[in-house]
């Protein structure tokens, strides 16, 4: 019987070191994998020290005494006529003024589509979801031209287009959001003697915080990475983005400006990197409610 | 609440018409004006000439047609073959992050991050690796349409796994363990495990990740763009590329590729509504 115990405690304690071992070598694998993962990143970091004809011809190989070029290609991306610049703070300008645009607009359409049943906020709510699914080529053409004919074709007007464009995931997910938030607690307030504006901003707005969050980050994302909206809408002789300058970089001028290229990009990375590591949880919560809509 | 709100127009007027207006300009209007332009001959709003059906014929005739349905076909096979390799990755990767090993929360993090980029970035640096490997075998990224292929397809794969993985993450910590040690006692063997529970209960994780990267793989321009340009010849020109280029590479076809779009929304929406049909059987089940 003793005996019989101490086989047993024997495997057991055998299992636990088999698994600490296999435990350690899945570490291993997964720590090498992400070496790999990363390296493209780490490649461009590398390169942007580079001359830009020893980026095109061995892209892998670390800068030496001929190749290296220190900040040249920083400065060049910043003091010459590429301008990277103006591109930046105009994608800044473009992004923070749609998103929080679109925040404010489709948070208080959710919630009067939500609390007003009528014929057409719902059919303003399902031409919104239709719009969803309606790739942007579809609308591509007439859109450049009806926003050059109104005019909206500069950084601090362009986050009308995308309120309109961007409507719809939005509002999808503040309005499945607002479903759940129960009558009562508005009531509440109303009996208080609040009116409708007064209960959205101090009752219903702070209940909506986490899915704000969400959105914002989802819209974030799009606005900041969008290459062919801002292409067609804006006036691309006066005002360009990153994304836009980055593409031109390689096209516009005859010789393509590797090195340029590459401090820019260094440039546009290292603070979404940043903020990345810092809002996380919120970046992957925004993932996760966005993957719902499918 | 609801009755005042309906009664008083300036609550309507403050709620819902700038979200309205803006929505009229980006998208109802420019939608309609798509459909009915697709009809007509045009190059500005101005000279906008009602030819019929021309443009949809032209689309299918000698030249244009074959490099359309080449286009056509290359995305649809790029769609199914990158939502096949992008699940089963991310899948694998999300089960084997949801053990027990040190590190897996960094390995989560690193994974995901190619997801912030946007497509030019990532077509850009690309562009430059496979270049790099290729340029030592005398070829480039636009030489031939397969290599177009295969880049765009590591390209995604680099972006989108991070992406996928999380959602199954998500999935996979919904099951309790109580069930796996239910078939554990009962006798079942990892792998039965694998096939008669962790997936039949990650299933609406899984049919979404599906629609995503099917509708991704259809719908994708900037890494096409960036990444190979089309290609010579248009030999890794997609159905979002070939739209383009048909609007602003030539004069006088814009109507045609006015046309192209109309049948691409319709491609797109077939599948994005046959994926909610599926969705909708099964939760009915």
């Amino acid at each position: 019987m003793a005996d019989n115990n101490a086989t047993n405690i024997k495997s057991a304690d055998q299992i636990k070191v088999k698994r600490k071992i296999s435990d350690i070598i899945f570490t291993i694998v997964f720590t090498v994998i992400s070496i790999f993962w990363v390296y493209p990143l780490v490649m461009v970091l590398i390169n942007s020290f580079k001359t830009k004809l020893s980026i095109g011809s061995s892209p892998f190989n670390l800068p030496d005494e001929t190749t290296f070029v220190g900040l040249d290609n920083y400065d060049q991306a910043v003091n010459t006529q590429m301008d990277f610049i103006s591109a930046l703070i105009n994608s800044l300008i473009i992004t923070i003024c749609s998103v929080a645009l679109i925040l404010f607009c489709t948070s208080m359409c959710a919630y009067f589509v939500i609390r007003v049943n009528a014929w057409y906020t719902k059919a303003f709510y399902y031409l919104c979801l239709f719009s969803m699914i309606v790739p942007f080529q579809m609308i591509m053409f007439p859109l450049s031209k009806v926003t050059d004919t109104l005019g909206l074709n500069s950084p601090f007007l362009i986050p009308i287009v995308y309120l309109g464009f961007g409507a719809g995931t939005a509002l999808f997910m503040f309005t499945n959001f607002l479903k759940s938030v129960p009558l009562e607690i508005e009531e509440a307030a109303m009996i208080d003697g609040c009116g409708p504006i007064k209960t959205f901003f101090s009752v219903v707005l702070p209940i909506m915080k986490p899915t704000i969050i969400s959105v914002g980050i989802l819209e974030t994302m799009w606005i900041w990475n969008d290459y062919l909206l801002p292409y067609l809408v804006l006036n691309i002789r006066y005002y360009k983005t990153v994304p836009i300058v980055i593409q031109y970089f390689q096209g516009g001028y005859g010789q393509v400006e590797w090195g340029a290229i590459m401090a820019s990009m260094v440039i546009t990375i290292t603070p979404i990197v940043i903020l990345y590591l810092c809002l996380q949880k919120h970046i992957v919560k925004g993932v996760l409610s966005g993957a719902v809509k499918g | 609440m609801e009755k005042i709100m309906k009664k008083n127009p300036g609550y309507f007027c403050l709620f819902l018409l700038p979200t309205l207006l803006a929505f009229m300009i980006g998208f109802v209007v420019p939608f309609g004006m798509g459909i009915y332009m697709s009809f007509c001959k045009f190059n500005t709003l101005k000279d906008i000439e009602w030819v019929g059906i021309e443009n949809y014929t032209k689309i299918f005739m000698a030249d244009e047609g074959e490099i359309f349905l080449n286009s056509f076909w290359f995305t649809a096979l790029f769609a199914v073959i990158s939502t096949v390799a992008i699940n089963v990755i991310a899948f694998m990767v999300a089960v084997l992050l949801t053990k027990n090993f040190g590190g897996t929360n960094i390995f989560r993090t690193i994974f995901f991050m190619p997801n912030l980029l946007g497509g030019v970035l990532l077509g850009t640096i690309w562009k430059i690796l496979l270049n790099g490997v290729l340029v030592t075998m005398r070829e480039t990224l636009t030489t031939n349409g397969t290599n177009g292929f295969i880049g765009l397809l590591i390209l995604m794969i680099w972006q989108q796994v991070g992406y996928m993985m999380i959602i199954y993450v998500a999935g996979l910590q919904g099951i309790s363990d109580d069930l796996k040690e239910a078939a554990k006692i009962d006798g079942a063997n990892s792998k039965q495990i694998l096939f008669k529970i962790t997936i039949p209960l990650v299933m609406p994780s899984i049919s979404m990740c599906t629609f995503l990267t099917l509708t991704n793989g259809f719908k994708l321009f900037d890494q096409n763009l960036t990444l190979t340009g089309g290609g010579l010849k248009h030999n890794s020109e997609m159905l979002a590329l070939n739209i383009y280029n048909t609007f602003y590479s030539r004069v006088g076809w814009k109507g045609v590729g006015q046309a192209k779009a109309v049948l691409f929304f319709l491609l797109v929406g077939a599948i994005a509504i046959a994926q909610l049909k599926i969705t909708q059987s099964k939760e009915a089940d």
